[in-house]
């Protein structure tokens, strides 16, 4: 049981991370035609417009809420007078319903891949396994809220924060922090890190490009390109 | 002042017959592929019509091209920057493929291979999209073709915006045009504007509007930017395509395939020298009706010694400046100013410019009641009124198409009584303001139309700029990533990344053109 821990939680965030990096890196310098969103709003505008807001709105909101919940360091934000059970309580209610968002949101999308014909049709393999892949994911994260409910004290999100602190910190020993925590956080963990994992071989590279659309702002309307 | 040269293009549709050839030839060219079956980079609608895709001048409907805001300033009609942004999930100004046509082809297989039966087999269409049956073909892309359809569909057209338009629903008064329509290569366009990752961009040499294929995002902001629909997604690849303009024709000092193969000789190609400072203001001006006049005079006299000076010093090659001289376009647009902007209104100040056409003489005119100017017909008793070629080419200012129409009228009623006649009527030529020597020249551009005065195309000297001897033995062209080594200088394992293994270095000659740029 050590060893799968150590295996599942202790190498194998690294090997997902390094795969995400090096696979985006280097599918961005030689696959570059392949890099794109992959819309399909052309081809069946039903169901899109909510779905797809309401997916992205709230993975996003989920996305900055782990990365500022679980790698916050505990003393950073006790000095701000906010305490644990506060922060998990905190934590729970806005996962909860921006999760609630994405949840309608996806199951919209999912519908829609699945049911329309021309969607269905122009699928790659992967947009469907990616999609289901988010949508099993997003529901073991919710699950995870009614295990939380019955432990308000915080202190299996401790747990997680410092299990996610020791691994971006190269600290030794991180996967012992998991040993305690329900078997739910870790189903969840583990497909969450798998996302990580599929991520430079599915669309999802569109991420990327999705935060560096942000400098579009700060550009000029007109572009032109000089020969050569 | 800043001195740029455009490749530009205008469409005498006084001639255009509606054979769709252009068409055919450009869709053969760079359509005839997965994701693009529904694409027409040039297609030819019959006018009155919606077109394709359905409204497409309904900016009410697609909110494409700019707008004028309280302060003077313009910015995209769908929104600026950050609400375009904020639309990136999902795009509410996106046309959805019916409003073009699903693709399809015919079951033809099933012609030859049917059971013996009762009733002869039938080629039943079939989805390019899901491959599967479809009960019945509702729309394509030229499905008002020489007026297709019941009028009160076609009549939705926006041009007919304040005109009388009951009266055309009648088979004695009806009237049709054809129009061919391209991407407009604009001096704003409202693509570049709306493109997220900055993958559209004009080319400083040639005005020519491109996507950057490899850094497209499939974001589908241009799509609804531009007001014309001229930018199309490919559902395939997941990218925008859009006409390039034949660029490795013009490069090469050629035509494009839709001049090339034009049959009734209506298309004119030749280079504009504009001045790039003043883009934005004149695309900012007031009032709508100013646009064409605020566009024209963008546009620089190329045997102003003062103009030649400014775009030598700006980096216009000399063979463009000779080319900008004998520019078909230069005369037609600004010379005579017989042709005109499509729709300006939209602010994108469009690079393909069309020559309105003469129509025969209504037949409540003709049975006496036919309305004279001086020798020639009234252009009120033309069958299309005027007002609906204004709304199509100066947002509905009238006296410039009028001015075009009589020209064109009177340089068929001179040329007619000199040949048959024997005639020259020259008071016809004082009327509408031209010269003898003027009305000869634009009857040998408009109606002899010879290839080598329709296509005055200076080439774009890439060798200058384009290491050419690397490119040997390279891969050439292809779609996707075939022949793409990467983006980056050297590849992520550090090892030269060319096409080329080079046994004998350059020479001395070559190299200094190559490093000097």
């Amino acid at each position: 049981m050590d060893y799968l821990n150590n295996l599942l939680f202790g190498i194998y965030p690294y090997v997902a991370l390094a795969i995400f990096f090096l696979g985006s890196l280097i599918r961005f310098d030689r696959e570059q035609y392949t890099w794109k969103s992959d819309s399909s709003q052309l081809l069946k505008r039903s169901q899109l417009r909510w779905g797809s807001n309401l997916f992205h709105i709230g993975i996003l909101f989920l996305f900055f809420g782990h990365a500022v919940g679980l790698l916050t360091p505990h003393w950073l934000y006790e000095s701000m007078g906010l305490t644990t059970e506060a922060k998990q309580l905190l934590a729970m209610i806005s996962g909860g319903a921006a999760g609630l968002a994405c949840l309608a949101g996806i199951s919209l999308l999912l519908h829609r891949r699945l049911t329309e014909p021309r969607i269905r049709a122009t699928s790659k393999p992967m947009d469907i396994i990616i999609l289901l892949w988010v949508f099993v994911t997003l529901l073991l994260g919710l699950t995870t809220i009614l295990f939380s409910a019955q432990h308000l004290d915080g202190a299996d999100m401790l747990l997680l924060a410092n299990w996610a602190q020791h691994i971006v910190t190269f600290r030794s020993g991180a996967a012992q922090f998991l040993l305690a925590v329900p078997l739910i956080f870790k189903i969840h963990l583990f497909f969450g890190m798998t996302l990580f994992l599929l991520f430079p071989f599915s669309r999802l590279v569109h991420v990327w490009s999705g935060f560096a659309a942000v400098a579009y702002l700060t550009r000029s309307y007109q572009v032109v390109r000089q020969r050569g | 002042m800043k001195i740029r040269a455009q490749v530009a293009m205008v469409l005498n549709l006084d001639k255009c017959i509606g054979c769709h050839t252009c068409s055919v030839t450009c869709k053969n060219v760079w359509t005839s592929r997965d994701g693009m079956e529904y694409v027409w980079f040039n297609n030819v609608e019959t006018k009155p019509g919606i077109g394709y895709p359905k409204q497409w001048e309904n900016q009410d409907i697609w909110n494409g091209g700019w707008k004028r805001n309280g302060n003077g300033k313009i910015e995209p009609r769908q929104g600026a920057k950050w609400r375009i942004l904020a639309n990136i999930f999902g795009n509410p100004n996106l046309p959805e493929i019916d409003d073009y046509y699903e693709p399809f082809t015919y079951d033809y297989e099933h012609l030859q291979n049917a059971k013996l039966s009762e009733t002869p087999p039938t080629a039943r269409p079939v989805s390019v999209i899901t491959g599967k049956k479809m009960d019945k073909i509702e729309w394509g892309p030229n499905w008002e073709d020489d007026l297709g359809g019941e009028f009160s569909s076609r009549s939705r057209d926006k041009c007919f915006d304040d005109v009388q338009k009951e009266m055309y629903s009648t088979f004695e008064n009806t009237f049709m045009m054809y129009l061919p329509r391209l991407c407009e290569h604009c001096l704003n366009p409202t693509c570049v504007a709306s493109c997220p990752s900055g993958s559209i961009y004009k080319r400083e040499e040639d005005g020519i509007v491109l996507v950057d294929q490899d850094k497209c995002r499939g974001w589908r902001m241009c799509i609804s930017g531009c007001p014309y629909k001229k930018i199309y997604y490919n559902w395939k690849s997941g990218k925008a395509e859009k006409c390039i303009f034949c660029y490795p024709r013009i490069e090469a000092g050629q035509p494009t395939v839709c001049s090339e193969t034009c049959v009734g000789r209506i298309r004119y190609l030749g280079v504009l020298l504009y001045d790039a400072d003043q883009i934005e203001q004149a695309a900012s001006v007031a009032d709508e009706q100013d646009l064409y006049e605020a566009q024209l005079k963008l546009f620089l006299d190329p045997n102003d010694p003062k103009v030649i000076e400014q775009a030598r010093a700006d980096g216009v090659p000399e063979a463009w400046l000779d080319a900008a001289r004998k520019s078909p376009v230069y005369k037609m647009a600004i010379d005579w100013k017989i042709a005109f902007p499509l729709h300006p209104e939209y602010r994108t100040l469009p690079m393909v410019w069309y020559v309105p056409p003469l129509s025969p003489i209504q037949s409540a005119a003709e049975s006496g009641a036919m309305g004279m100017n001086g020798i020639i017909p009234d252009t009120k008793s033309l069958r299309i009124p005027v007002k609906y070629l204004a709304n199509l080419l100066t947002a509905g200012k009238e006296a410039p198409i009028v001015t075009a129409l009589d020209r064109m009228l009177a340089m068929r009623a001179y040329m007619r009584g000199k040949s048959v006649e024997g005639v020259a009527n020259t008071a016809v030529l004082k009327q509408v303001g031209l010269t003898e020597s003027q009305v000869e020249e634009m009857y040998r551009y408009m109606a002899i139309a010879n290839y080598e005065d329709r296509f005055v195309i200076p080439s774009g000297h890439r060798e200058e700029v384009v290491d050419t001897f690397d490119e040997k033995g390279s891969c050439g062209f292809s779609f996707g990533n075939a022949c793409s080594d990467g983006v980056s200088e050297t590849s992520l394992f550090g090892t030269k990344k060319k096409g080329s293994m080079i046994f004998v270095d350059m020479p001395k000659s070559r190299k200094k053109i190559v490093e000097g740029v």
